[in-house]
């Protein structure tokens, strides 16, 4: 498979601050790389220097092979994005906006093919207003449009459902996976939605203060067989003494809003119920979880290490 | 870059607010002209005051090219706010909508995108002074009709004849469009250094004030700056209409008194815009997009 991202040693520095650190990853095509992080965490400051929008302090990028710096024209030419909030030109409508920008990114669009793309982007029937009167939902539509009306092979979408009602959060999911699984786009998604990152993302990476935490595959990270059982007991201390007394005592894992996590297999849970009943541990609530909001919680919570999953 | 410039026009004629300029100068000229022409009479004769008892005019005082030089001179002080608003809004106003980071993302080269934005200024610039030449020169040349060109000085009257006029006024209108030009660029190169437009706007305007009181004012400490700032030579548009005299004193018809001091202005004025620009273009080039 191509590489069409590769990043070695990523590092932004302003003034005495690190944004990003030594980073590094790299992204396939076909991939939906899902790109997470806390607020402040470093994705946008990447994000904006994968698109030539801020100059690293050190490091490379190479996007379809070829290094950014040196082959920015070209190389833009095959990459959307949409940048945190997608904003646009206000007094124009939606249609000359979409026309401006597929001027800017190289191609000469017919009226047709614009009206096809708003069309994907469900505003169609809005393409001659002027955006001022569009909401904000409206705006991040069109913003995906722009991203997208030059056929391009990377798309880079920074939070792209901000501002989106769930029907609009699940039409972009839907254009996502089309893209990537029916037109074979490499797509890099970062969002703080995380079970939206989940259903999408091939791969994930997350960062915090701009290092690299985890990479890999998101069948990998997200291990159906493994979960997160998330316990509200009477008393902590004896359920505490209970756990580190059995078989899952080093499963244990540090509380999380008062109530006591275990890591452990599915197929055992009912084996461990019934070991904290059979000690006289009163359980008031007993979750199993083993989505990716948890395993990031999980993640950035330990934050200094470097673990890297393969398929 | 041809593409990128029509880009950027389409959005500068696209937005309500660079109407308001041209709207405004014909609304300013439009209460010179309707003020000259109900008391032109009095005016007229106030100006004359100090030469009525050792002249004789024979002939239309009043005329239109008499008109647009009061108007020039009216004009030319405050059309360097109206380009601000434009020039300064250029890259801030885009950091200010958000767009300057979508903009970024295309494939194209920053110097490019620079030179399409202060071409776009620049060509707005242009535009508002042939609505000025149209609005002050030939709508007061109907109005007021045409005769030489009577114009009081501070120690001398020059009287410029009928035929001689009209070029004179194209040199004046088209060294006045290098000099807002310049007032363009230095605008332009301010709006990288905020992201909403009305710090570059009075930046701007701070700049001009502070340049023409230092330009005007007769110190010799000011003195020793006055050649290199560019509000010195802002006002040399006014050379046009300054002509030699041959031995008789009689007036040579197509001459300029001082050409030399235009082309020196002129240079100063290009020289200017070139730093100006050219700081912009190296600023930006390294600039990291944050807004």
């Amino acid at each position: 498979m191509q590489q069409i991202v590769k990043v070695s040693g990523l590092t932004k520095q302003f003034g005495s601050f690190t944004a990003v650190d030594q980073l590094s990853f790299s992204v396939e095509q076909g991939d939906v790389y899902g790109f997470l992080g806390q607020n402040g965490a470093g994705k946008s400051t990447t994000i904006r220097m994968l698109l030539t929008l801020i100059t690293p302090t050190a490091g490379d990028i190479e996007l379809f092979g070829l290094p950014l710096q040196l082959h920015r024209k070209e190389i833009l030419q095959q990459v959307g994005a949409v940048i945190e909030k997608p904003d646009v030109y206000k007094y124009l409508s939606a249609y000359e906006n979409l026309k401006l920008f597929a001027k800017l990114s190289g191609i000469n669009p017919s009226r047709a093919l614009l009206m096809n793309q708003l069309e994907q982007v469900g505003l169609a029937e809005r393409a001659h207003d002027i955006v001022k009167t569009f909401s904000q939902g409206m705006k991040q539509r069109l913003g995906i449009g722009i991203a997208l009306v030059h056929n391009p092979q990377l798309i880079v979408l920074d939070e792209p459902t901000n501002g989106l009602d769930p029907q609009g959060i699940a039409d972009i999911r839907n254009l996502i996976l089309f893209l990537s699984r029916e037109q074979k786009k490499t797509v890099i998604v970062s969002s703080h939605l995380l079970n939206e990152i989940e259903q999408i993302a091939t791969r994930i990476l997350i960062i915090d203060k701009g290092k690299k935490l985890v990479e890999g595959a998101a069948s990998t990270l997200i291990n159906a067989e493994q979960a997160i059982l998330e316990m509200e007991v009477a008393n902590k201390d004896s359920a505490n003494r209970v756990i580190a007394s059995s078989e899952w005592s080093n499963d244990l894992l540090p509380e999380r809003d008062g109530k006591l996590l275990v890591k452990i297999k599915r197929s055992d849970i009912p084996a461990f119920n019934r070991m904290l009943s059979s000690n006289g541990v009163d359980i008031y609530s007993l979750a199993s979880r083993n989505n990716l909001e948890d395993y990031f919680l999980q993640v950035t919570a330990g934050k200094q290490y470097v673990g890297t999953f393969t398929n | 870059m041809w593409e990128h410039l029509q880009i950027e026009l389409y959005k500068v004629f696209k937005r309500p607010r660079t109407y308001l300029s041209f709207a405004a100068i014909t609304a300013l000229i439009g209460v010179i002209q309707l003020g000259l022409w109900v008391d032109g009479k009095e005016y007229a004769e106030f100006v004359m005051a100090d030469f009525a008892s050792s002249f004789s005019v024979d002939g239309k005082i009043l005329n239109g090219y008499f008109i647009c030089y009061v108007i020039l001179q009216l004009l030319l002080v405050h059309v360097p706010l109206l380009i601000a608003l434009i020039a300064a809004d250029m890259i801030s106003g885009e950091a200010n909508m958000g767009t300057l980071r979508l903009l970024m993302t295309k494939p194209q080269s920053r110097t490019s995108i620079v030179l399409a934005k202060f071409l776009a200024s620049s060509i707005y610039t242009v535009l508002l002074l042939i609505w000025i030449a149209i609005m002050g020169l030939f709508l007061s040349m109907l109005i007021f009709g045409t005769d030489d060109l009577f114009l009081m000085k501070s120690s001398y009257v020059v009287i410029v004849k009928e035929s001689d006029v009209f070029w004179r006024y194209a040199g004046a209108f088209c060294f006045a469009a290098l000099a807002m030009i310049t007032v363009a660029a230095l605008g332009f190169l301010l709006s990288f250094f905020a992201e909403n437009s009305i710090g570059p706007i009075v930046a701007t305007m701070s700049v001009i004030i502070v340049s023409t009181i230092l330009s005007t004012m007769n110190i010799p400490l000011f003195n020793l700056i006055k050649p290199y700032l560019f509000t010195t030579h802002m006002i040399t548009w006014k050379e046009f209409f300054d002509f030699k005299v041959n031995d008789a004193n009689e007036a040579i018809i197509g001459s300029i008194q001082n050409p030399q001091k235009i082309v020196q202005s002129a240079t100063i004025l290009v020289i200017h815009i070139v730093l100006f620009v050219g700081t912009a273009i190296a600023l930006f080039r390294k600039k990291d997009i944050l807004s």
